[in-house]
């Protein structure tokens, strides 16, 4: 699964609803974390075979971030593109997604643990709990043997190994791997590579089955602008010490 | 007309961008610094795709147009200059005129390894005392039974004594035409044969990580098979050969100038000098004003000759024309870039020093600026 987001180093801007970002001028990428997602898919598919389908909910403009995971070696691609789609929420997005993957046969899931766009962590657990699949999220390794799949998965101050039956739906995170660049004979092949674009009708999901999102954009702001340091002045370090705990307990309050 | 690139095109300039940020800029200060020459590098830009662009993939290339190999080959230059002239040197030079003239027996042997970087090939045209006449040069190859026995020397040959370097196609004299004119005939000579030797060329002022060879031929023999294509077509290979490459040295003037100019712009955004960016003076602006217009202009010229080339049209005069302008202009902006990033530019972590360096090749390779002007005067009836 996959999501094209605005590169990280793009200037990002609110637009004049208030409620989404300027997309002009803005270079987009796929979402890192699902980058690292089709790189693994591909490293499975080297290793055991099978085929690798990309799958999005998007714009006309995400055929461009599918092309590239196909020009990296995926086999096909799946766009729902709608416009009723570009005001999904998390949930609406994943039950989308699962509707589609009902219909498609597949062994294994991989997903972005996040976008980085929005940061909203829900997609790829809603899908898989749709699909009614157990979900591993945040792997840095993984290994499958015949019908299951063992992941390492990050927790605080450790790793917790999990293991499950597939079906399943997993997550990446950062060490995951390393994701391959697009080759130029890949772009070339990619040329000839399909992309099923859908509806959400087509995907037998229409808006009343979809009810309306649980959560709504009510603003955006940018973070405040961060005001410049203060330099602690004192004449030795005991001073300067007694400064700063002024300062705290007074001026900011945090004591 | 038709300005926009195709998505593959597109594509290719994205990625190839990618990988020259993450895999080139980190090392090319150092590798410029010691005058390295790196094989690690070079086989990833080959495992990319970026040898073999232009050959089709039947003939184990990557089926490119003359446009996506050109667009790449601006892409490195963008970053670095050296890694731009091997890939560069790699496809026009050493890869092109097997393509372009050998027999299949001949393909089949070597672009296997050649298209996908795992070996670099070497064209030997110029020698000590033959530059820009490549007319007089010395080198001979007289036939001996069934075989050849070469002797001479060539110099400056770009990829001709890396580790890589498995060959060079050699230009000989075999004869005289009924013209009285020397005849010239390439033939293929691999790294390894008795006699031949390939030295590297060391303290040189610019491309110092790409590999520069001096070759040296005495009493080389080799078989009849090693004459690429026909005998006597060497001196119309060599000059086809070098109109091709015009365009990927003119793609490497302009992807430099492109990386001098982005780099002085954003330098002039953030230096402040007398309470403002040095971007609002307009001594400043001006000079990045005309760097943005005169990068348009050379980046319309040089893709307007590889359409006619890819559309098989004559582009001679064109190829030429771009080769001249784009090189000539990575001077212009190199200098202003040097300029605006005044005493740190001088210093080579700020890069553009490099670039400074780098360009003035780019006047003298493949046809100087000169015999540029000769051959776009003789196009206009001069």
């Amino acid at each position: 699964m996959l999501k094209q987001v605005p590169a990280t180093e793009s200037l990002i801007g609110i637009a004049e609803d208030g409620v989404s970002v300027k997309t002009d001028g803005i270079k987009w990428v796929i979402n890192p974390y699902d980058e690292f997602a089709v790189e693994e898919a591909l490293r499975i598919k080297e290793a055991h075979g099978g085929s690798v389908t990309i799958i999005s909910v998007g714009s006309e403009k995400t055929a461009e971030a599918i092309r590239t995971a196909l020009a990296m070696g995926a086999d096909k691609g799946i766009l729902i593109n709608d416009p009723a789609s570009a005001g999904y929420d998390g949930l609406k997005t994943a039950r989308s997604l699962a509707a589609v993957l009902k219909e498609a046969p597949f062994d294994l899931i991989i997903a972005g643990q996040r976008a980085v766009d929005d940061d909203n962590y829900q997609v790829a657990p809603a899908t898989a709990e749709f699909l009614d699949i157990p979900h591993i999220s945040m792997v840095i390794k993984q290994e499958i043997t015949d019908t299951k799949i063992r992941c390492h998965r990050t927790i605080d101050g450790g790793t917790a190994i999990i293991e499950t039956q597939l079906p399943a739906l997993i997550t990446t995170q950062r060490g995951l791997n390393e994701p391959r660049y697009a080759s130029l004979p890949g772009i070339m092949k990619a040329k000839k590579k399909p992309i099923d674009v859908k509806n959400v009708a087509d995907i037998g999901l229409d808006s009343e089955h979809m009810g309306e999102p649980l959560t709504k954009i009510v603003s955006m702001k940018t973070p405040p602008d961060r005001k410049g340091g203060i330099m602690i002045q004192g004449d030795s370090a005991q001073a300067k010490a007694a400064e700063l705990v002024r300062i705290l307990h007074e001026e900011a309050k945090v004591l | 007309m038709d300005f926009d690139l195709t998505k593959e095109q597109e594509m290719i300039r994205r990625e190839v961008r990618k990988f020259a940020q993450s895999e080139i800029a980190p090392v090319a200060l150092e590798l410029d610094e010691k005058e390295a020459f790196s094989a690690g590098l070079t086989r990833k830009m080959g495992e990319i795709g970026l040898f073999g662009m232009f050959v089709s993939e039947d003939d184990d290339g990557q089926g490119l147009d003359y446009l996506s190999y050109i667009i790449a080959v601006e892409e490195i230059a963008r970053v670095d200059g050296s890694q731009a002239a091997t890939v560069a040197a790699g496809n026009s030079l050493g890869i092109g005129p097997i393509y372009y003239f050998g027999t299949e027996e001949q393909k089949k042997k070597y672009l296997p390894e050649l298209c996908a970087g795992k070996g670099l090939w070497g064209f030997g045209l110029t020698e000590p005392s033959a530059g820009s006449d490549a007319g007089g040069s010395k080198t001979t190859a007289v036939k001996d039974g069934n075989e050849w026995v070469l002797n001479g020397s060539k110099i400056f040959i770009t990829n001709g004594a890396s580790e890589l370097s498995m060959g060079v196609t050699v230009q000989a004299v075999t004869g005289k035409r009924p013209s009285g004119k020397p005849e010239y005939t390439c033939f293929l000579v691999e790294h390894g044969t008795p006699g031949f030797k390939a030295v590297p060329m060391h303290k040189k002022m610019m491309w110092r990580a790409s590999d520069t060879a001096e070759l040296f031929f005495n009493d080389v023999r080799i078989s009849e098979d090693n004459i690429l294509g026909l005998k006597g077509d060497g001196f119309h290979q060599m000059l086809s050969t070098l109109d091709g490459g015009r365009l990927s040295i003119a793609a490497m003037g302009l992807g430099g100038s492109q990386g001098a100019y982005e780099a002085a712009l954003q330098y002039a955004k953030k230096r402040v000098q007398f309470g403002q960016p040095i971007c609002k003076f307009q001594a400043v602006a001006f000079k990045l004003a005309d760097c943005a217009l005169e990068i348009e202009c050379a980046r319309n010229l040089l893709y307007k000759a590889c359409w006619l080339k890819d559309h098989r049209r004559s582009f001679e005069k064109e190829a030429a024309m771009a080769k001249l302008y784009c090189s000539e202009l990575m001077g212009r902006v190199a200098n202003h870039a040097v300029q605006i990033h005044g005493g740190y530019g001088l210093m080579k972590e700020y890069h553009v020093e490099r670039f400074y360096r780098d360009q003035k090749l780019l006047d003298i390779g493949e046809g100087t600026s000169e015999v540029q002007r000769i051959v776009i005067s003789r196009y206009i009836g001069c």
